[in-house]
This record gives structure tokens, C-alpha cells and sequence, in this order.
């Protein structure tokens, strides 16, 4: 009897131009949490395709509970015991939750489906488990966290024995999360073995018993949470110390870049940018802090030309600009990294080095008259992929196939090699892993020493207090606190996010007078 | 969830309105039973065709292949089904000619759309063409048939009134319909293989993560579905009108599509819906020709009414139904979309 309910010895996979798994070898015991972490392209999710028989491996065993196996698809990863429950939820939305449960593996009297006997097993494994679910609730009414229970007590169905969950987290709320956790550890009590996969640090830590990172295809090493720290990890993610704490010298504020006074956006006749003023300054970074939803999705586009506001002045460089219009706006020298890459940074489809000339494409040297010179284009795009270390193919890869990371990296290249005065940063490393997210703010760093005025909007209170000069708090579209970095603190911030008062509100002028009352 | 409770559910307006007609044919059948029996028979009969073709077009739209080629698939089906009749004298050799004819061109649908990828809809029109392209030159004028299905009365029920002219006194084919229309709504939601249907109509990367066969699920599916507009082709020649001319599908097979949204993909709902259209047919042809004297006055005004204002009616409510009025209709959720295993 083996003491590894699966292991996984020397499992290689080749894609056109890519090592996805080089000789990865990988175990679980049953009855624990082995946490699989990684940035995005490290092999994580191939390495699992493999064991859940989506993808077949060109090298390299499987085994389970000791006897070598082969998996040629996922009816036979089921046979075995391994259940997945992926990111993006396997979900019939229209079905219930007891049909979506039996779906491929149906519970039947004579010809009929027997649905009583479906619900009565949901409910049985429902209590076993401590996952309540209702059977017979249409999947789509059902919150986020209820479906992502019912994928797992799928897997539980088919008797699973080791379970992979893929990026679980994601999708929760932080009471969401909790509430996971708990039920991982119940089904650890229960002898069912789990492989956590995801690049959260903080997470790894709180339930992995085993933690395996891998980096390029490559298993680097496997540890113990009471062995290592988040700053040990993202090390081993990314192949070197990484600072997470990025390092910036002291602001030069020069003249004023941006200005905004009295702006007011509305949506069905409700603000939802309220009486907004702001100053940004040349070579300082402005971190404007909140909760998503109070406004700065709409202060966003109504600075970058996407938005007409009802009322307010922007002013870029001294020069009264007119709104919704971008090019006129990036002609004088506006920068924009937007919220949503995929909508509105990139066109998906077109190659990297279209991408990147996005904003210039009309002018020389990438058009002549009304001739497009193609060989321009790609030359300019050969040279950012290699100052900005984005990994790719080829300039003439489709944009879609680049990783989250090197997407916004695209996006970062084509905004940061014209000319620029001002910065929209907004939730620039959303979605990102560490190695990527260190290197934007890297570099947004260095275009404020180079002097330009930086305005970063992000949810993440980390961020904005490891990168901004000053600090804004927005809250229900206004402005209710602005403070030097160096005297803000994160409980005090949160307070004001949340829309309450606290001490030292504000210098210059306030804004909170009557507005922050909750 | 019982489809019974979702069928009462969504669609509350129209049952209210059945209801309600339901009454009207009653009343109209205590002033003159003959015409009411006649009205009732003829609706029933011209009913056929469209409900097989909606079946076909939604096993095939539940697992995510949009037909639009029924039309093409009901000509052809009718025309082999003519032509072995015509030679062979077999009815029951003829029938099956034509659902052979009718799946044959489903699998050939499949292949464009699921081995192909084709955009779907072109697929369809390929059908077409191909159909109308190969009766029109291979029809000769001057064959002559030996013969078309009879009606058969079922003894007993043939006698209860309304209903017994209506629905026990018809043909064999006729019968056949009346029966799958059942045997499909208990497949499509009582059974393993519809519930994995409709999966694969939904979400096909769900499915096709608990391990079933996405491709193979809907070649069966639009090839059996082709069957039953073959058998729609064979009605027409066998049972209905007993010869063949040339385009004598008239437009059916997209009627027939009309009448699967308007039913909401539901086997039960669109027969309903292709008894109206039925109805408002056979009621036009009656009202033309009527004369004055044997409408009972209160519904003189009905005469007033050019005759092809009643016929439009059906496609009107089709267009309303389209249009988001009364509830959303909502297709399957990967409906025209080709599936691509990673």
C-alpha cells in the first residue's frame, strides 16, 4: 500500500514553442492540502489537464494509490477518483443543482431519470460533508460560492479521492473564502486528498500542508508553511528575490500636469462622480483609494476621453482639454493603463505589435500618407518585446495567446514609449502574479523619477501604500480625504473608504464637509 | 424542475388564451357541428408537417445545431417517398424512404456543422438548394401514384364528439405524429439521453468535462431529428395529398421553425402552437368559403376581414412572441456555436 494516493513521476509536455512540463514530479497523501503555486505560464494548469485527462503528457507516469495508470480522459480520471473543480465553473446555469450533479453520470429507474433519488443523494452528501446546498435551485440563482460547492460535491459524487481545485479562490468573497477553508477541512478529515492550486501567498500559507512551486515547466521545490514566508516564496515563483515592497526614493513634485475641478458625472440622473477636484503634479504619484464602485470607473473615463461629464474642466498640461475625446487627449500627452485589459487596452485578436502601436498607428513612422509601413511596426514591436521582457512567440502573435501578465506588459510598452506627461494607472495589476506585478510598479516608479504625473486608482490598500506620494479617498463619488503618504496609515484609510470620519482629514482644501456622514 | 410547472409558468398568457378558444369552438360547434368538425380536422391535418419539422429543428437547436435546412430535408424526403411509391407501390416502403432521406441529409447537416464548423445557417441553405435543385430536375409530370394512406377510425373514440372527428378518425402517419410528439417530450426531459442533450445545448464544455461526447451527441441527434422531417416529406406525398409538384413544401419547413420558438423548444407547447397555426389556416379556407347566409350574425364581422388577415395571424403572434413581448424566449445558450474540444 502506497503512502501516496497519487504520484506523478517524471511528467513531460510539449506545446508548439513551449516546454509546458519538463519532468515534473509530484505527489498527495491522502488527507492533505498540497498547495501547487506558480505564476501564470508555470505549468500548473497543464500539469493538472494531464492528471484529469484533457491533455495526454509526451513522458512520464501516473500513479494511484500505487498502481501505474492511464488516463486518456476525464471519464477515466473519474473512474479513479480525481475530481476537478475548475475556475471558470462546469455548470449547466439553467439546470439544477441535481441535474447538473448526475449530468454524465445519471442515477436512473428503467429508462426515466430518477430526479427523487438525485436529490435524496445531494442532500445525504450535502450533510456528510457540511456543504449545503438546496437540490433543487437552478444553478444560476445561486451565488458564486453555493456553485462552487456544487462542483465540489460533483466530484464528491463520483467518489472522488483526490480533488483538485483550480484557482478556488478567485471568484470568493473573503467570508467566501472562510467558508471554504472550513469545508477543505472537513473533506481532509475525511481522507480526501486536495491539490490547491493557486498564486496567492497569504492563502498558501493559512492551508496548505505542502507547498510545490513550480516556475517554467520545472518543479523548483517542495516545502512546509512553518519552513517558509510569502518573501521565501514569490522567490521561488519567480527565480530571485522579489521586493514586495517596491523601493522609491522621496517625490520632486514640479509644476501642476493635471488638473480637474468640479467634475460631475451622472447615470440615470443619479452622481456617481460628485463634485470631484483634483491636482496632479509632475513627477509625483496621486494614489486615489477606494472601494470599487463609488465612482472611479466613471472619474476614469471621463479623463482619458471615453465619458462626457455633466459638469467639470479638465485642464492637461495648462491647456483646457475637451472631453470624450482620447486622441486629442493623448496627442497632448495622456497615458492610460485601463481597468479591463481585455476590453478596453487591447484588440484581442490582432497580433502584439498592432497592439502596440494602438495610439500612433496614423503617424509616421508606422504610416506614411495613407500607407501602412508594416515593417516599421514590427521593428518597433521586436524592440519593446525585448525592453519590456514580454514573453511571446513572435511580434505577430495574436495578443489573446500572451498570459494576463504579458498582456498588460503590451499595454504598458505601447503607453510608456511616447511621449508622456500624465499617467492614468487604473487597477494596473489586477489579476496579475507577483513577478508581474513587481515589474509594473517598477515601472511606473520610474516614469514618475522621469516626471510624470502619475494618478493610480486601485482597490488594493497595499498597493496604493507602497506607491503613492499622496493619497485620495473616494467614496459615493467624492473626494473625502486627502493626506501626504507618509502620515496615512491603513486603518485610517479604511475608515474613510468606508465612508466615516476619522482624524486628520484632509489638507488644503476639504471636501469631506458634509459628505463622509454615514 | 417538472416541465409541467415551468410549461404553466412561462406561458400563463397562452394558456388562459387556449382556454379561451377552447370555449369559442364549443359554442361554435352546438350552431353547426359539421363545419366546427370540418374547421377541426383540417387544422389537425395541416398541423402535421409543422410539428414534425419543429421537432426536427429543436432536438437539433437543444443540442446546439441550428436546422434551417427542414425545408430542404421535407422536399427531398417527399419526393423519394413519391417516387418509391410510384414504383414499388408500398406505402410503408415509401414512408421509411423518406425518413431515410430526412436523416441522411440531417447527417450530412451534422458534418457540416460539427466537422465542418460551417456557420449553420449556410449550412441550411445548402440543404435547401441542394433539395430544390434535385426534385426540380429530376421531376417528371404524368407519374402516377397507386395509391395514399387511408384513414383509419379508431372504434369507439371515433364517435365522441369535436374531439372524435378531430382525433380518431386519421390516418396512420397522422397517428405516428400524435404519438412521437409524446415519445419525444418524455426523451428530451424524462431521460438520461435528453438531459445530456440539452447539456451539450447549454454548455458543451461542461459536458464534455463529465465525460460526454459532445460531437457524437449531436450527429445523432440532428441525424434522428432528420427523420422526422423526412417522415414530415413523406406525410405530404403519402397521406395528405397523395402526388408531388414541384416546391409542394411551400414554405413549411420555416413555418415550422416559427412554430418551435413559438412552443419554446418544447415538444408539448409547440404542438399547441402548430395546432394554431393550423387553426388559423383551415379557418381561413372555411371563411372563404362561406357565404353569408351560414355565419351566425354575431360573427358576420369575421367575413369582413380580407381572408388573408386570419392567416397572417399566426406569424404575426410569431413575430410578437420574437420580439420579448409576454416573457423572454430564450434558446439554447450555445445554440449556432461549433464546439472545439481543446
Amino acid at each position: 500500500m502506497s503512502e501516496f494516493v497519487l504520484e506523478v513521476r517524471g511528467i513531460t509536455k510539449r506545446f508548439p514553442g513551449v516546454l509546458a512540463n519538463d519532468h515534473v514530479h509530484f505527489d498527495l497523501r491522502p488527507g492533505e492540502v498540497h498547495a501547487l503555486l506558480g505564476e501564470n505560464g508555470a505549468g500548473k494548469s497543464t500539469l493538472m489537464n494531464i492528471i484529469y485527462g484533457l491533455y495526454q503528457p509526451d513522458e512520464g507516469e501516473i500513479r494511484v494509490a500505487g498502481q501505474p495508470v492511464h488516463i486518456r480522459g476525464p471519464h477515466d480520471a473519474i473512474r479513479l477518483g480525481i475530481g476537478m473543480v475548475h475556475q471558470h465553473f462546469m455548470l449547466i446555469p439553467v439546470f439544477t443543482v441535481a441535474e447538473n450533479l448526475i449530468l454524465g453520470a445519471e442515477v436512473t429507474r428503467g429508462p426515466m431519470l430518477d430526479l427523487e433519488r438525485a436529490r435524496q443523494v445531494v442532500r445525504h452528501l450535502s450533510e456528510e460533508y457540511g456543504l449545503q446546498v438546496d437540490p433543487d435551485a437552478r444553478v444560476e440563482d445561486l451565488p458564486v460560492g453555493v456553485q462552487q460547492r456544487v462542483e465540489i460535491l460533483k466530484a464528491l459524487y463520483r467518489e472522488a479521492r483526490i480533488l483538485i481545485l483550480d484557482e478556488p479562490t478567485a471568484v470568493l468573497t473573503p467570508q467566501e473564502v472562510e467558508d471554504l477553508f472550513h469545508i477543505m477541512h472537513n473533506l481532509k478529515a475525511r481522507g480526501v486528498g486536495i491539490i490547491f492550486i493557486t498564486h496567492k501567498l497569504k492563502e498558501v500559507l493559512a492551508v496548505a500542508d505542502r507547498i510545490t512551486v513550480m516556475r517554467r515547466g520545472k518543479v523548483v521545490g517542495t516545502t512546509v508553511p512553518a519552513e517558509t514566508d510569502e518573501r521565501g516564496l514569490a522567490a521561488m515563483m519567480v527565480g530571485r528575490e522579489v521586493v514586495l515592497e517596491v523601493e522609491k526614493g522621496p517625490a520632486h513634485p514640479g509644476e501642476v500636469v493635471l488638473e480637474v475641478r468640479d467634475l460631475r458625472v451622472e447615470e440615470h440622473g443619479v452622481p456617481v462622480v460628485d463634485g470631484v477636484s483634483l491636482q496632479v503634479r509632475a513627477g509625483e504619484i496621486l494614489g486615489l483609494a477606494g472601494v470599487q464602485g463609488n465612482g472611479q470607473t466613471e472619474l476614469a473615463e471621463a479623463l482619458t476621453g471615453l465619458r462626457r461629464p455633466q459638469q467639470g474642466t479638465l485642464v492637461l498640461n495648462g491647456e483646457e482639454m475637451p472631453f470624450e475625446d482620447a486622441r486629442v487627449l493623448i496627442e497632448h500627452g495622456l497615458a492610460h493603463i485601463p481597468e479591463d485589459r481585455q476590453k478596453h487596452g487591447l484588440v484581442m485578436p490582432f497580433s502584439v505589435a498592432d497592439n502596440m502601436v494602438l495610439c500612433t498607428y496614423y503617424k509616421p513612422p508606422f504610416a506614411r500618407g495613407l500607407q501602412r509601413q508594416p515593417q516599421a511596426i514590427l521593428e518597433n514591436a521586436e524592440r519593446l518585446i525585448e525592453q519590456f521582457d514580454v514573453r511571446t512567440s513572435g511580434p505577430l502573435a495574436p495578443v489573446a495567446t500572451l498570459s494576463g501578465g504579458n498582456q498588460q506588459k503590451v499595454i504598458v510598452a505601447r503607453e510608456f514609449s511616447r511621449p508622456v506627461r500624465f499617467l492614468l494607472a487604473n487597477q494596473p495589476t489586477r489579476g496579475l502574479d507577483v513577478g508581474s506585478i513587481e515589474y509594473i510598479h517598477k515601472r511606473i516608479i520610474e516614469m514618475r523619477d522621469q516626471g510624470v504625473g502619475v494618478l493610480l486608482i486601485s482597490a488594493e490598500l497595499d498597493e496604493i501604500l507602497s506607491l503613492a506620494d499622496r493619497i485620495a479617498v473616494m467614496y459615493e463619488g467624492k473626494i473625502v480625504a486627502e493626506v501626504d503618504a507618509v502620515e496615512a496609515d491603513k486603518t485610517t484609510l479604511g475608515i474613510w473608504m468606508a465612508g466615516g470620519q476619522a482624524q486628520g482629514a484632509g489638507h488644503g482644501t476639504t471636501r469631506s464637509a458634509g459628505a463622509a456622514a454615514s | 424542475m417538472n416541465p409541467w410547472r415551468t410549461l404553466w409558468h412561462y406561458n400563463r398568457g397562452k394558456v388562459l388564451a387556449a382556454a379561451a378558444l377552447v370555449v369559442f369552438v364549443v359554442w361554435a360547434y352546438t350552431r353547426d357541428p359539421q363545419i366546427v368538425e370540418a374547421v377541426l380536422a383540417s387544422s389537425l391535418r395541416l398541423s402535421i408537417p409543422l410539428i414534425l419539422g419543429a421537432l426536427c429543428g429543436l432536438i437539433g437547436e437543444r443540442s446546439g445545431v441550428i436546422n434551417i435546412g427542414i425545408e430542404g430535408q421535407m422536399l427531398l424526403a417527399a419526393f423519394v417517398a413519391f417516387l418509391v411509391n410510384v414504383y414499388t407501390g408500398n406505402l410503408l416502403l415509401a414512408t421509411l424512404s423518406g425518413m431515410l432521406v430526412g436523416a441522411v441529409l440531417g447527417f450530412f447537416l451534422a458534418f457540416m456543422s460539427v466537422t465542418l464548423r460551417i456557420d449553420q445557417i449556410i449550412g441550411g441553405t445548402v440543404i435547401n438548394m441542394l433539395a430544390f435543385g434535385l426534385t426540380g430536375y429530376f421531376y417528371q409530370v404524368g407519374l402516377v401514384t397507386k395509391g395514399k394512406f387511408a384513414p383509419i377510425p379508431i372504434p369507439g373514440l371515433a364517435d365522441i364528439p369535436i374531439l372524435g372527428a378531430m382525433f380518431f378518425r386519421n390516418p396512420p402517419l397522422t397517428y405516428l405524429t400524435l404519438l412521437l410528439i409524446f415519445v419525444v417530450q418524455f426523451w428530451l426531459f424524462y431521460t438520461p439521453w435528453g438531459l445530456r442533450t440539452r447539456a451539450v445545448g447549454e454548455h458543451p464544455r461542461a459536458a464534455d468535462t463529465v465525460g460526454i461526447d459532445v460531437y457524437k451527441m449531436r450527429y445523432l441527434n440532428v441525424t434522428l431529428a432528420g427523420s422526422l422531417a423526412g417522415l414530415a416529406g413523406a406525410y405530404l406525398t403519402l397521406e395528405a395529398v397523395g402526388s408531388f409538384e414541384r416546391a409542394m413544401t411551400n414554405g413549411q419547413g420555416f413555418v415550422a421553425l416559427a412554430v418551435m420558438i413559438f412552443g419554446r423548444w418544447n415538444p408539448i407547447l409547440a404542438w399547441g402552437a402548430a395546432l394554431l397555426f393550423g387553426f388559423a389556416t383551415a379557418l381561413q379556407t372555411q371563411l372563404q368559403f362561406m357565404n353569408a347566409a351560414q355565419i351566425p350574425a354575431s360573427l358576420l364581422w369575421l367575413k369582413q376581414i380580407p381572408h388573408q388577415f386570419i392567416g397572417m395571424l399566426p406569424y404575426l403572434l410569431t413575430i410578437i412572441v420574437l420580439a420579448g413581448v409576454g416573457g423572454r424566449t430564450r434558446p439554447p445558450a450555445a445554440v449556432g456555436q461549433p464546439y472545439v474540444k481543446e
